[in-house]
C-alpha cells in the first residue's frame, strides 16, 4: 500500500510553490488541495538541490506574487510548462521573457471577481461614511461625546463612475445599482446595450465621467496604456466633493499627483486597496492624510476566494499538462 | 403635499423650540436659514432666560438627537405647544403617553432615514467581513509592514444574511444585499407580502432561532421597545454560527452587551459591528473597545449631508401640517 502511495505521489507532476504557512507561504489548506494533483516542491527544497529537483518541476503556482519569476529560475527548470498565477493581474510577470522559454502563463479571472467587487463597494461605503475615522473616534480615550455635526456623504442615489468595465467592474455596477446609484462607465470597448441596461450604466468619455462622478472607481488592468491613467489633469477634472477608489494596481494612479490633490482638497478623499509599492515606505505622505483609507491589498483575501483561486489555477495548469484547451491563458502584448 | 404656512401680514412666525444651534447637540448651522423661513427659532437658553414671554410663543419643538429632553415640567411650561417633531425614526427617548396626555402631536422622519441607515448597515457588514479597519491599521502602522498571507476575511457574495426587523430600513438592506447574491432570511413581527418577499428573494423565519442558526451575518434592524430590549442575548448568540457576524444598527439596548463581550472573547461568534451601543459613547474602559473582532462606529446612522437635510425638511412638513390642523405625513401615536 505504502509503496503504491509513494509511487503515485512521484507520478504526480512537480509543482513549485514559495512555501507552506508562515507570513509568505501558501495556506496549509491550499497546500493540501495542491497536493491532490501535484507533487508539491517548496523553493527551499529546490534551492537545496537545484540540479535534481529542478528537472521535476513542470508547473509553478504563483500566489501573492511569490515566488519571483526571473531568468535564473526559468533557466533552472528545463521541464517547466506552465506558470499558474493565483489572481487576475499579471503585471508582476515578464510575459515576454517567460514566453521565450516556451512556458505558458495562466491567471484566475473568475475566482477574483466577486471578492474584488465586494472590496470596491466596502471601500466606497467606508470612505463615504467616514467609517475608519468614526471607529477611531468611537474607541479613542479622548472621546466623551459624539458630535452632531460630524457628517459623511450619501451613497444612495449618488453618481458612480467606473473606469474599466470588465468582469469585476460589471459586478461593481450590479452592486451599486441596488444603492440606486447613477452609473457611468468608461472602457476600451463599449458593452452591449442589454448589458448596459441590466445595470443602468451609461457609457461616458473619460472627461465626462470624471466631471460628473461623486465616486470614481478604478477597475482596470495595469498595462503600459493604463500606467498613471489618473494624474494631475484627471484629478483636476474631478469634483472637489468626489472620492477616488482604487482596486486595480497602484501604478494606475500618479501617486505624487494624488497626494497633492488630497492636500489641496482638489478631491475630497481616496480609498486605496493597492499602492505602488506595496507596502508604502513608512514615511510616505499618503499614510498621514486623514482623508485616505489604505488597505493592504486584501481584494481577494477571503477564505473562499483564495480556495477558488487555487482551484482555478489548478484547473488551468492541468489543462496545459494534459494538452487540453486552456481556460485562462494570458499572452504577452 | 407641501403645506404653506398661513401667515397673516404683520403676524409673527410660529415659535419653534430647539435645543441649541450648532455645538454638541444643536441644530445644524446649514439648516437654520431654512427653518427661519417658517418659524421663529427659540433656543432652550433663550427660553429659560425669559420663560414668561417665550413660553406662550412656542407652538412646536424640533428634537435634534433627542434634545431638548421632553419632561412634564417642560410640557407644563408650554401652553401653546401643538407638535413635537423628532429628527430620525426612533422614538424610544420620548414618553409618548405623557406627551399625548398634554394634547401634543408627535412625528418622526421615516423617509429620510431608511436609505442612509441601510447604507450604514451594509458599510458595517462589508467592513467587518473584510476586516477593513484592521487592514487599515496594518497598512498605515509604523511597525507593521507586510500583510500576512493568512490575513483573511470572510466572503460576502453568496453568504446568508439574516435580517431581524424588516421595516423600511430592513427592506432596503434586503434590496442591497440581493445585489451581492446574498441568501436572505428575515424575522419580523408580521410577515411581509409575497410580492415584497419575492422582490428581494427573502425567506420568512417565523422563529428567530431558525434565522440565527443559518445566518452568516445577522443584522438587527428593530425599534427599541420593551419587547426588543435585550432581544439578542446569550441564548441567541449561542444559536449563531461560530463563523457568524452580528451587526447592530438599531439601538444598543437591543443587544445584551455583557453577553456580547463574552461571546466575542470565547469565539461563540466571529465578530460584531455596532453603530449603536448603550450608552453612547461607551465608558472609555469598556471591554468592547478593546476587542479586536469588534468595529464600533459613533452612531453614523443618518449622518450625511443629504439625509440630515431631508430629515429637517420632513420635520418641517409635519410641523406645518399639525399647526394647520391637517393630516401629518408621519404622525406617531403611543402604542
Amino acid at each position: 500500500m505504502r509503496t503504491a502511495q509513494v509511487m503515485a505521489e512521484q507520478d504526480l507532476p512537480g509543482l513549485l510553490i514559495m512555501g507552506i504557512g508562515g507570513t509568505h507561504g501558501v495556506q496549509e489548506s491550499l497546500a493540501a488541495l495542491l497536493k491532490k494533483h501535484f507533487s508539491v516542491i517548496t523553493m527551499k527544497e529546490l534551492l537545496e538541490n537545484k540540479k535534481e529537483v529542478g528537472k521535476k518541476i513542470q508547473c509553478i503556482f504563483v500566489s501573492e506574487f511569490r515566488p519571483t519569476i526571473d531568468q535564473e529560475l526559468l533557466e533552472s527548470l528545463p521541464n517547466l510548462k506552465v506558470i499558474g498565477n493565483s489572481g487576475v493581474g499579471v503585471d508582476h510577470l515578464n510575459l515576454k521573457m517567460i514566453s521565450n522559454f516556451g512556458v505558458r502563463v495562466t491567471n484566475t479571472p473568475h475566482a477574483v471577481a466577486d471578492s474584488t467587487a465586494d472590496m470596491g463597494m466596502a471601500l466606497m461605503l467606508a470612505s463615504a461614511r467616514r467609517l475608519v475615522e468614526g471607529s477611531q473616534i468611537a474607541v479613542s480615550p479622548d472621546t466623551n461625546y459624539f458630535a452632531a455635526d460630524w457628517l459623511g456623504v450619501e451613497v444612495t442615489r449618488a453618481t458612480l463612475g467606473i473606469i474599466g468595465m470588465g468582469r469585476i467592474g460589471y459586478k461593481v455596477a450590479q452592486r451599486a445599482r441596488a444603492f440606486e446609484m447613477k452609473i457611468l462607465y468608461h472602457n476600451r470597448n463599449r458593452r452591449s446595450q442589454e448589458e448596459e441596461q441590466a445595470v443602468g450604466a451609461c457609457y461616458s468619455e473619460m472627461e465626462d465621467l470624471l466631471q460628473q462622478s461623486d465616486f470614481v472607481m478604478l477597475v482596470v488592468n495595469l498595462t503600459p496604456q493604463t500606467e498613471k491613467l489618473i494624474g494631475k489633469k484627471e484629478l483636476g477634472l474631478m469634483k472637489p466633493t468626489a472620492t477616488l477608489i482604487n482596486i486595480s494596481r497602484g501604478a494606475v494612479i500618479d501617486q505624487d499627483a494624488l497626494v497633492e490633490a488630497l492636500q489641496n482638497k482638489t478631491i475630497k478623499a481616496a480609498a486605496l486597496d493597492v499602492t505602488y509599492p506595496e507596502p508604502l515606505p513608512r514615511n510616505h505622505p499618503l499614510l498621514k492624510l486623514n482623508n485616505v483609507i489604505i488597505t493592504p491589498h486584501i481584494g481577494t483575501a477571503t477564505v473562499q476566494a483564495t480556495h477558488m483561486m487555487a482551484e482555478e489555477a489548478i484547473a488551468n495548469m492541468l489543462s496545459v499538462l494534459n494538452c487540453q484547451p486552456i481556460p485562462s491563458e494570458v499572452f504577452p502584448q | 403635499m407641501k403645506v404653506k404656512p398661513k401667515i397673516m401680514k404683520g403676524e409673527e412666525l410660529p415659535g419653534l423650540l430647539v435645543n441649541e444651534i450648532g455645538g454638541m447637540h444643536g441644530i445644524l448651522h446649514d439648516h437654520v436659514e431654512f427653518l427661519k423661513k417658517h418659524f421663529c427659532l427659540i433656543t432652550m437658553k433663550e427660553f429659560l432666560e425669559n420663560k414668561k414671554n417665550m413660553s406662550k410663543k412656542v407652538q412646536a419643538v424640533y428634537l435634534w438627537w433627542h434634545k431638548p429632553v421632553i419632561d412634564k415640567d417642560l410640557l407644563q411650561s408650554l401652553p401653546n405647544l401643538k407638535v413635537i417633531a423628532n429628527s430620525g425614526v426612533g422614538m424610544d427617548h420620548l414618553d409618548l403617553k405623557l406627551v399625548a396626555s398634554f394634547g401634543v402631536k408627535m412625528a418622526n422622519a421615516p423617509c429620510a432615514v431608511s436609505s442612509s441607515t441601510a447604507d450604514t448597515g451594509m458599510a458595517l457588514l462589508l467592513a467587518s467581513a473584510r476586516r477593513l479597519v484592521e487592514g487599515y491599521h496594518v497598512a498605515v502602522s509604523p511597525g507593521m509592514e507586510y500583510c500576512e498571507a493568512d490575513f483573511l476575511g470572510v466572503e460576502v457574495t453568496g453568504a446568508t444574511l439574516g435580517i431581524i426587523g424588516m421595516g423600511s430600513i430592513g427592506y432596503k438592506i434586503a434590496l442591497r444585499a440581493k445585489a451581492f447574491e446574498m441568501k436572505i432570511l428575515y424575522h419580523n413581527r408580521t410577515r411581509r407580502k409575497e410580492q415584497e418577499e419575492q422582490a428581494v428573494g427573502a425567506l420568512y423565519c417565523e422563529k428567530i432561532d431558525d434565522l440565527l442558526c443559518q445566518a452568516d451575518f445577522v443584522m438587527v434592524v428593530v425599534s427599541l421597545t420593551p419587547q426588543t430590549h435585550k432581544l439578542i442575548g446569550k441564548r441567541e448568540m449561542e444559536l449563531m454560527k461560530p463563523t457568524a457576524t452580528l451587526i447592530n444598527i438599531s439601538r444598543g439596548a437591543v443587544v445584551d452587551q455583557e453577553a456580547l463581550v463574552i461571546a466575542l472573547r470565547s469565539g461563540v461568534i466571529r465578530a460584531a459591528a455596532l453603530d449603536v451601543t448603550y450608552p453612547e459613547p461607551l465608558p472609555r474602559d469598556h471591554p468592547l473597545l478593546k476587542l479586536k473582532n469588534v468595529i464600533i462606529t459613533p452612531h453614523l446612522g443618518i449622518k450625511t449631508d443629504k439625509a440630515t437635510r431631508m430629515i429637517t425638511e420632513e420635520a418641517v412638513e409635519n410641523i406645518l401640517a399639525a399647526l394647520a390642523g391637517l393630516p401629518m405625513p408621519s404622525e406617531v401615536h403611543p402604542s
